[in-house]
């Protein structure tokens, strides 16, 4: 697949040659299968070290905070849309980072992929949309299709909504009519059957906050669960403090959200996190007509005071 | 050195019995993976895995429990007087374990049963606790347990020893407790020892040839620590890391642990939750201060514990067993493996 990767490595290299950024932060190659990890570069030699698939499903936007000069980043449409919201949130300013787009086909599920075999993967491979998966009993070839992330699959924003350069080019962007089939579904359980839901989802959580980290929205100094004068929420597994974590979390990212996938991307448990944000994103779409992450100049709506808010308790 | 013959279609019959004097856990699958449950009613333990998330350290060292309560209403005589949760002393057996999982009990054992001091809810959780590992016929590539002291056969901190043969489990009672144990399931067909031994034998080093993962430890203990501490690399290996607590979590020989006071309306508890030193609030001070305040500084004490503080305090090998659950569940993928490569052959430029 032309996943841009060597045009990701001209821009780099050119970009650190004349010394218009000091560092690159991209994807490197794991040390397992389909595994990449976050590498910032600031040698021109140490471009090649950079990679490009379906397998960086991690969002570097979570990188470029605090970061001393100017620096580049790689960004998917995800990652671009967390951009803007650092933009508009004072966390980066414009003008430090460099932005190398990249018109994004899709980030693969692991889990998915790996639910398919009894042993552990031993190589994988990609080449357009077909993936070939080894193990040490089967091999598998498969259609990337099939096997793309949920929140990829529904992802109507492939494309960065900002940038420098764009490393591809553009995606055809897909206009769903039902935007969010999986909020709809919970929605239509009854309460008891939804509050089960929920419970079965946080069962086997152990607050390592991977999903908290991994969110680029989750920048605070210190987070509410760590508070400790006073102390909010308990620290131990007692299901009332895991489940208020992720509720209150949710909450916090509530028309921020940009449904980039990192959360369920780092949990070890498995957890499908989006199912906290995402009725939060579709409440934000149904009631304010918000995408986050979309437009530089304007704030989040439960960040902003109108005064023709349909609210009259606001005014 | 008895050897037991178990016929696979007797196993969930002696499981059974067993129940009558243990309480049960072992490895269990669910839609998310595998993880060490406490096996109820008639559930069994999965002993065609070896890959569970979490490893059995969480039976004997909850990630909660409550350790002490007290009555905060102060017409009680003992209000505010803190005492001690009465100890589960029933006996309990962990089926179907990795080797490895057992030698990790062993080196958490050296940090909560020491001559100075024994932490009461550890020791008397592993005194209660037989432990029946299975053999790994076939190691994974994350499996680097033979460069880390231990192996797919190791007996280290086992009570039995099981062989998952085609049709049988062929098992190793090792200690009293596993004899027991195998007692209790009804288990009582001997099988021949010299046979047993050199089919075990067999089977160990059919699996131990399969492990393609290694690391090299050898350079660590002669370097200083203050040569590692003060090297180059950390900010490196630290980039990625995003400092969430799944590296220690699922580590079966991470120790630490936090102490937090719960109260509700009158009945107060002191329980103790896993702690991990990639939280910055690990080493924050009551005063503000944060010794550990950078990620570099988590990423580097966690390895530094593992590959060298611990190596130089017991002198008993690294604190890792080569499980690879880290390496694996990562969500950057930073691989102890390749920092213990960079760590071991680091030489300090003059």
């Amino acid at each position: 697949m032309d996943t841009c990767i060597q045009k990701i490595r001209e821009i780099a290299f050119q970009l650190l040659d004349k010394k218009e950024v000091e560092r690159v932060i991209g994807f490197s190659n794991g040390t397992i299968p389909m595994a990449t990890s976050p590498i910032t570069i600031a040698s021109k030699q140490d471009t090649e070290k950079l990679v490009f698939n379906s397998t960086c499903g991690l969002n570097l936007a979570n990188y470029i905070r605090q970061q001393k000069g100017k620096i580049a980043v790689i960004a998917k449409g995800c990652d671009s849309r967390n951009i803007v919201t650092h933009i508009i949130e004072n966390q980066v300013k414009r003008d430090q980072i460099y932005i190398i787009g990249v018109p994004c086909k899709g980030m693969i599920n692991k889990s998915k992929i790996k639910a398919l075999f009894e042993d552990d993967i031993l190589k994988f491979d990609e080449d357009g949309d077909t993936l070939t998966v080894e193990s040490s009993s089967k091999k598998e070839t498969l259609s990337k299709k099939e096997y793309l992330r949920d929140n990829c699959r529904l992802c109507q924003h492939k494309n960065p909504v900002i940038y420098d350069i764009l490393a591809g080019d553009p995606v055809k962007e897909q206009v769903l009519d039902v935007p969010y089939p999986d909020v709809e579904k919970i929605a239509a359980l009854d309460a008891d059957a939804r509050w089960i839901h929920f419970q079965e989802l946080t069962k086997n959580c152990i607050r390592c906050y991977a999903c908290r980290n991994a969110c680029p929205l989750c920048y605070c100094p210190t987070c509410f669960v760590d508070e400790s004068g006073p102390q909010w929420v308990g620290k131990g597994q007692d299901k009332t403090d895991v489940n208020t974590f992720h509720f209150l979390r949710a909450f916090h990212c509530a028309g921020r959200c940009t449904d980039c996938g990192a959360c369920v991307e780092a949990c070890p448990m498995d957890i499908n996190v989006r199912d906290f944000t995402r009725k939060l994103n579709k409440d934000a779409f149904d009631m304010f007509g918000w995408e986050a992450g979309l437009d530089q100049t304007k704030r989040p709506p439960l960040d902003a005071y109108s005064p023709d808010d349909p609210n009259d308790f606001i005014k | 050195m008895k050897f037991i013959t178990i016929d696979k279609k007797n196993w969930a019959k002696g499981i059974e019995k067993s129940r009558e004097t243990y309480r049960l856990f072992g490895p269990v699958k669910d839609k998310n993976g595998s993880f060490i449950r406490d096996l109820e009613n008639d559930m069994l333990p999965d002993m065609s895995c070896h890959d569970s998330v979490l490893s059995v350290k969480s039976v004997l060292f909850p990630q909660t429990e409550k350790i002490l309560f007290t009555t905060l209403d102060e017409s009680k005589e003992d209000h505010h007087i803190m005492k001690r949760v009465p100890a589960d002393t029933r006996q309990r057996a962990v089926v179907g374990i990795q080797p490895y999982d057992a030698k990790a009990i062993q080196l958490v054992n050296l940090n909560f049963d020491t001559d100075d001091y024994r932490d009461p809810y550890w020791c008397d959780a592993y005194e209660a606790t037989t432990f029946v590992g299975v053999g790994i016929n076939k190691p994974g590539p994350f499996d680097f347990s033979t460069s880390a002291g231990t192996g797919p056969f190791s007996e280290t901190g086992l009570d039995v020893l099981m062989a998952d043969l085609d049709n049988a489990y062929l098992a190793k009672v090792l200690t009293d407790k596993g004899g027991a144990f195998m007692v209790s399931c009804g288990f009582d067909t001997i099988a021949d020892e010299k046979e047993s031994r050199a089919l075990f034998d067999i089977l160990r080093k059919e699996a131990e040839k399969n492990i393609s993962s290694q690391i090299d430890t050898g350079k660590l203990k002669d370097k200083t620590v203050l040569e590692l501490h003060e090297a180059p690399f950390w900010d490196d290996i630290a980039f990625s890391c995003i400092n969430c607590g799944t590296c220690t979590f699922v580590c079966p020989t991470c120790w630490c642990f936090d102490i937090q006071d719960e109260a509700k309306q009158k009945s107060a508890g002191r329980f103790r939750n896993w702690d991990t030193c990639m939280s910055p609030l690990f080493t924050k001070h009551a005063t503000g201060h944060n010794p550990r305040d950078s990620k570099t500084q988590r990423v580097r004490q966690r390895f530094m514990h593992k590959l060298k503080y611990f190596l130089d305090k017991y002198d008993q090998g690294i604190m890792c067993v080569g499980c690879g659950r880290c390496v694996k569940s990562c969500p950057v993928n930073i691989d102890i493996r390749e920092v213990c490569k960079i760590m071991n052959s680091y030489e300090k430029k003059e």
